[in-house]
């Protein structure tokens, strides 16, 4: 157990070696690790958002309003092959979470059945290959009346890919605030996590994620009025739209516009504030690619004189007059826009419309001072913490506590070693569990040295004490570290945020402090025994 | 001496200690169980005081940009929202003061309103340095996932030494955890603390201590089982707490001093957390003690170990 071979040595020398390298850089400040020469290690434990200040916003998916929108879009789908194959249809309308088609004559179900069946899509698996299809459609029980539904399956494809593609979009309007630095992930099922550095008012942030931003250029029913319609019948293919706050003429009832748009956020290439010539009034002026170009060129060449509205997030912004076919693709929006309100509104059309609206379910920001007074907190309790645990060891076994403080600055080093390598994040309570590994690291010390003395008081020769201090208590210590590991491992797994760097600190600080203890204080006990007996002095063990 | 002179350190402990610990089994276990009851009851009478972690709603740390924070002021403007139970205290410095609002009915939305409620009406006076928002949805996990991660810790301890040990240590480990946690809780209702995530982890952590207090004492047990083989079980429990001692107070000692230097030096945020952690290291310390290895005296072990060999340790190569 005393005996070191000299690979062994060497071994145990270059792990402390290389963890004072791999520490180092978080000793210095940043700008002056930057300006250290090529080869040596520059990275530094990246801080937590407690430590150094920032935003951590959890959003949650409106599950209920995604599969709402899927059975309206899924409605509308419904129609388009049943009018290209000339198939009558008194009615198709969303019943609960499903869609049901009436025909005009039973006979045709059949074959409008087959027409439908076209929806179905398979839902694609890269492992299993398609594991299933988006929707079901059956034959209702009444004649004529066939009814699409979505499946299971389909809606968690569906929310997956709607997370997938905010976050996409969250990244594109967080990168136009101008900081790259912020991390945009999925966590859990439907949950997105937006981690902000140094973000201290959230204002901003949430209103530009706030708003799906689905913008709609639809036709306006040239004669019904909103009252009308409501009243009396509803022209086919046409709903009414609420107008929004930013609408100037704010017309009560609303407008009766097409129920499909003419042109959508999606053919949008670019989108900009800017002010009106004659009005100096904020304004987004936009670009339609090729396609919403055409199709909005021909539609203001067939309705000059007519009002067209612009749709943003199902309400009306405003509904202006039509002068003119407008052939260049280019337009502007004008409302009730202050040049921030433009500004975002800019931001989120040139990023894309999110999928589905999200909501702030969790929120943690702290301010930069708070920050750097934890850290420096941290640091003086910390040091304090070390120079008393360092004290009552050295007093309590004299030379062989001096071996013990070594291996304790050893295993405070490998910890900040590892935590830099693996770049895991240091957080407040991160700091309190790295305290804590200080105090439990000296347990494994107290063990093997009280076992020594245990042993020499049954009358041991000191080599022999030593020997069986270190082999026995070494049981002990695995034992007790083993069974603290599995309570940290647990707090990883189920942890979030700060009880993961907690876990994180006491997990590794568990395993640097038996290596500590166990490798490097014994190396030390075995090259004093070694001096002493060079010294040929009884050996007079000092613990 | 290559690194230092040579010194003998300080015997602080008595040794060869003969304390008559299993003689107070009986009257431990009695005010154990009082303590673990009384707790029962404490917390069912008053309940927890839960953090925005687990009772959602807002919480706002704020800083005075000159003078101290006025809590009165602040209490008047607030109160006039409409936001239900405003509580507002002074925190750490008298610059500082923590402002929670209790969770608004309506939704996930309604917190963020009253948030905003909030803060433009403390106007530009005070700097905003930690807000944190948990709506009800994230709430209720958190409560449940903190639940499961206590009860998940000790399952994996129990099965941990149970395959190391008997199962009769398995389970005065066992009975000595759910102890600390139980009497720990019992100190968070009484005093009205706040119960929160970070507490949790000091559970945890408070888990991880006791229980390796006890493995280490049960280490003993095992082995002066093999040693002692005509010993009386109950004389050979109280030498074996007795030989473990001065180890025993040593560590409590320095992870103590440790934790003390965190309370008072590791800023307002983590004083909660170490507060848990210094009750529970000291409840931990006195479980192992007094309950997880006297208990064994009630369920009786057998000195015949199963799949043992008789050595005290396993030999180690190559060291």
């Amino acid at each position: 157990m005393l005996h070191f071979d000299r690979w062994k040595v060497v071994a145990i020398l270059g792990t402390c070696l290389l963890g004072l390298l791999f520490a180092l850089p978080n000793f210095f400040a940043k700008e002056q690790v930057t300006a250290w020469s090529g080869w040596l290690p520059k990275r530094q434990m990246p801080l937590g958002l407690d430590l150094r200040g920032g935003a951590h916003l959890l959003l949650g998916m409106d599950l209920v309003k995604l599969e709402k929108d899927w059975l309206l879009h899924l409605k509308e789908d419904a129609r388009k092959p049943l009018r290209e194959a000339k198939i009558g249809f008194s009615g198709v309308g969303v019943q609960g979470n499903e869609v049901q088609v009436r025909l005009v004559k039973p006979e045709e179900t059949e074959q409008a059945y087959k027409e439908l069946r076209k929806l179905i899509q398979p839902i694609g698996n890269a492992i299993l290959g398609s594991s299933g299809s988006t929707l079901t459609v059956e034959k209702g029980n009444a004649p004529g009346l066939i009814v699409l539904k979505p499946t299971e399956q389909g809606l968690q494809a569906r929310i997956a890919s709607a997370i997938t593609t905010s976050i996409e979009t969250i990244n594109r309007r967080i990168n136009a605030l101008g900081t790259a630095e912020a991390t945009v992930v999925q966590q859990g099922r439907d949950r997105i996590l937006i981690q902000y550095p140094g973000l201290t008012d959230t204002g901003p942030l949430k209103k530009l994620i706030g708003d799906t931003a689905k913008l709609a250029f639809h036709q306006v029913h040239p004669s019904v009025s909103a009252e009308e319609a409501k009243a009396s019948r509803m022209p086919l293919g046409y709903r009414v739209y609420e107008s929004g706050e930013r609408d100037d003429a704010r017309t009560p009832g609303g407008y009766v516009l097409s129920e499909t748009p003419v042109v959508d956020g999606e053919d949008l290439v670019d989108a900009q504030p800017g002010f009106d010539q004659r009005t100096n009034e904020p304004i987004i002026s936009f670009r339609f690619n090729q396609s919403g170009a055409r199709k909005f060129g021909a539609f203001t060449k067939e309705h000059v004189g007519q009002p067209f509205a612009i749709v943003l997030d199902e309400k009306v912004i405003s509904a202006p007059v039509i002068r003119e076919a407008i052939l260049g693709g280019t337009g502007q929006i004008s409302g009730n826009f202050t040049v921030e309100s433009a500004n975002n509104l800019a931001i989120q059309l040139r990023s894309g419309a999110l999928p589905a609206k999200l909501t702030i379910v969790e929120e943690r920001t702290v301010g930069p001072s708070l920050g750097a007074d934890s850290i420096e907190s941290g640091k003086i309790a910390g040091l304090v913490g070390l120079s008393a645990t360092a004290i009552l060891t050295v007093l309590a076994y004299g030379t062989f506590g001096i071996y013990a403080v070594i291996g304790l600055l050893v295993h405070g080093l490998l910890i900040i070693a590892l935590m830099s390598l693996i770049g895991t994040t240091l957080t407040l309570p991160g700091i309190a569990g790295f305290v804590l590994t200080i105090a439990m690291a000296v347990d494994a010390n107290v063990l093997i040295y009280e076992r020594i003395r245990e042993e020499l008081r049954a009358g041991r020769s000191p080599i022999a004490a030593i020997d069986a201090g270190f082999t026995r208590a070494f049981v002990t210590i695995l034992d007790s570290q083993l069974t603290t590991l599995a309570a940290a491992l647990i707090m990883f797994w189920l942890g979030s945020g700060p009880i993961r760097g907690f876990a994180v600190t006491l997990t590794l600080g568990i395993i640097t402090s038996v290596f500590a203890a166990v490798t490097i204080t014994r190396l030390l006990v075995s090259m004093w025994l070694k001096s002493a007996k060079g010294r040929s002095r009884s050996l007079d063990i000092p613990v | 001496m290559f690194l230092a002179p040579d010194f003998k350190g300080f015997d602080f402990f008595p040794h060869g200690t003969q304390l008559p610990f299993m003689r107070f089994k009986g009257l431990c276990f009695g005010l154990s169980l009082l303590f673990m009851a009384l707790s029962l009851v404490i917390i069912g009478l008053k309940g927890f005081n839960f953090g925005v972690d687990f009772k959602g709603g807002s919480l706002v740390e704020v800083k005075a940009r000159s003078g101290a924070a006025d809590v009165a002021a602040m209490r008047e403007k607030l109160s006039g929202l409409g936001l239900g139970d405003v509580q507002i205290q002074s925190f750490g410095t008298e610059e500082d003061a923590l402002i929670r609002v209790e969770q608004q009915q309506g939704g996930e939305e309604e917190q963020q309103a009253a948030l905003n409620k909030v803060v433009s009406a403390l106007g530009e006076g005070y700097e905003q340095r930690r807000v944190e928002v948990v709506g009800p949805a994230v709430s209720s996990e958190l409560r449940t996932t903190g639940l499961i991660a206590v009860l998940a810790s000790i399952l994996a301890i129990i099965v941990y030494v149970w395959f190391r040990f008997e199962w009769q240590f398995a389970l005065g480990v066992v009975v000595a955890l759910a102890h600390d946690v139980l009497v720990t809780a019992g100190v968070f209702s009484l005093f009205h603390l706040e119960f929160d995530l970070s507490t949790v982890a000091a559970l945890l952590t408070i888990l991880g201590y006791s229980v390796n207090d006890s493995v280490v004492v049960a280490d003993r047990i095992r082995e002066n089982l093999r040693k002692f083989k005509k010993m009386p079980i109950n004389e050979l429990l109280n030498l074996s707490i007795n030989e473990t001692l001065s180890r025993t107070i040593l560590t409590g000692i320095t992870t103590i001093a440790v934790l003390l230097a965190l309370y008072f030096l590791g800023g307002a945020v983590i004083r909660n957390f170490v507060f848990a952690m210094l009750f529970g290291v000291i409840i931990g310390t006195y479980s192992s003690i007094f309950i997880s290895a006297p208990i064994l005296d009630y369920l009786g072990i057998k000195r015949d170990w199963v799949g043992e060999p008789a050595k005290t340790s396993p030999a180690r190569s190559g060291a």
